[in-house]
């Protein structure tokens, strides 16, 4: 008959970044102060998003492209060196 | 094993980060300690919860394992025809079918009443949101009394079912209860059930900032404090004999309240009643403790 319907498997392919770039649903952005920081890593531990990682420096690094800002890390940082800070993105106000 | 914060930052993990899930979410918490333990020769089954939200949208995944979505009645049974087909290949893999407290609880009950009692080689994990959040906030059987949801304006007037103990009744090897709260004991609940040859269950209580009206940042400390006030015991039984994982020093249960809209407004009458019913269990565990065998 010369028909072929196309079978399609609906199989996600997994990738970071699945449901976009997170990182611009957040309304406070955590800060680390690297003086006050143990490396206790407690904030990587309890980070909901996986985005806390080691940086070059050997502190950690925030990868605000996912980011959601939640702010779990501030609250279980033992020594208060993450601060949240209010977000300013005129740019993308714009868009 | 304990397990540290080192061994588990060697370990890779199957969560990626960018999901859908809601900023401060306690299930995705949960999954990404949980998948490091398990390790990556691990396939979830995942029936409709929030987890196949967080998963994200077709065509991206937001988890690097192999996950099989389902409906919401059959985690249990899919679990149960995937570990006998990679044993009849010979595979050694994991089988975790990761359900919220809808299709646990409720929904799900009967094929997971039925994989216990054949006794699959399958990990059953309930990350319980006490409410079926993904849908909107409505009570389930796991809602905690006096607790608002959007069909519960007033406060759930009925008290929730202890499922961990209704999958102990099934003479399975292994069930425990686990918090976010504290991360280690968690990480060494799913360790255990790894190793473990039979039907293994894992509770975890995985707070939701939407759905409870919590700040999202005091995810943690909400899974701490649930622990710490004796709302949510950390217990596993283990071959029938329970032991209680965690014990904390007593704090007042109000601590846990207030950090949750969804029990704004209580009189000091209800907190009394909720404290007492908290007070009460505690010292059943305490009491089931000392036995040799619950069941």
């Amino acid at each position: 008959m010369g028909l072929r319907i196309p079978i399609i498997i609906p199989v996600s392919k997994p990738s970071k970044g699945s449901a976009g770039k997170t990182g611009l649903w957040r309304v406070e952005r955590p800060v680390i102060n690297e003086d006050k920081c143990i490396k206790c890593w407690l904030c990587w531990l309890y980070c909901p998003e996986d985005v806390i990682s080691e940086g070059k420096n050997g502190f950690p690094q925030i990868d605000l492209t996912f980011c959601k800002g939640c702010g779990v890390c501030a609250d279980v940082c033992p020594v208060g060196a993450i601060k949240m800070v209010k977000e300013e993105r005129e740019d993308e106000h714009r868009r | 094993m304990t397990l540290t914060i080192h061994d588990l930052r060697k370990r890779s993990g199957s969560y990626l980060s960018g999901s859908a899930g809601c900023p401060g979410c306690g299930a995705t918490l949960a999954f990404r300690i949980a998948s490091r333990v398990l390790g990556p020769d691990t396939v979830y089954i995942v029936p409709a919860c929030c987890f196949s939200v967080i998963q994200a949208p077709y065509p991206k995944s937001a988890i690097s394992a192999p996950l099989y979505n389902i409906a919401f009645a059959a985690a249990a049974a899919t679990a149960s025809g995937v570990y006998r087909a990679y044993r009849i290949l010979g595979k050694d893999i994991n089988v975790v079918a990761w359900a919220g407290d809808g299709g646990t609880v409720d929904i799900g009950i009967q094929a997971l009443s039925g994989a216990a009692e054949r006794g699959e080689n399958i990990i059953y994990v309930c990350y319980d949101n006490e409410a079926y959040m993904n849908t909107g906030i409505q009570r389930s059987g796991a809602t905690p009394l006096k607790a608002w949801t959007k069909t519960t304006p007033m406060g759930k007037r009925k008290m929730p079912k202890d499922m961990p103990m209704i999958v102990a009744a099934h003479r399975v090897p292994y069930v425990a209860t686990a918090s976010v709260g504290y991360p280690f004991d968690l990480a060494s609940k799913f360790d255990k059930a790894k190793e473990i040859e039979g039907f293994k269950y894992i509770h975890i209580f995985s707070p939701c900032p939407p759905g409870w009206n919590s700040p999202v940042s005091k995810t943690a400390e909400i899974g701490k404090l649930a622990v710490d006030t004796y709302f949510w015991p950390l217990y596993e039984v283990k071959n029938g004999k329970l032991r209680i994982t965690v014990k904390p020093r007593k704090r007042p249960l109000k601590e846990f309240l207030d950090l949750q809209d969804r029990f704004r407004g209580l009189s000091d009458k209800e907190v009394a009643l909720l404290e007492e019913i908290v007070m009460e269990k505690w010292n059943f565990l305490l009491h089931l403790e000392k036995s040799e065998r619950i069941f």
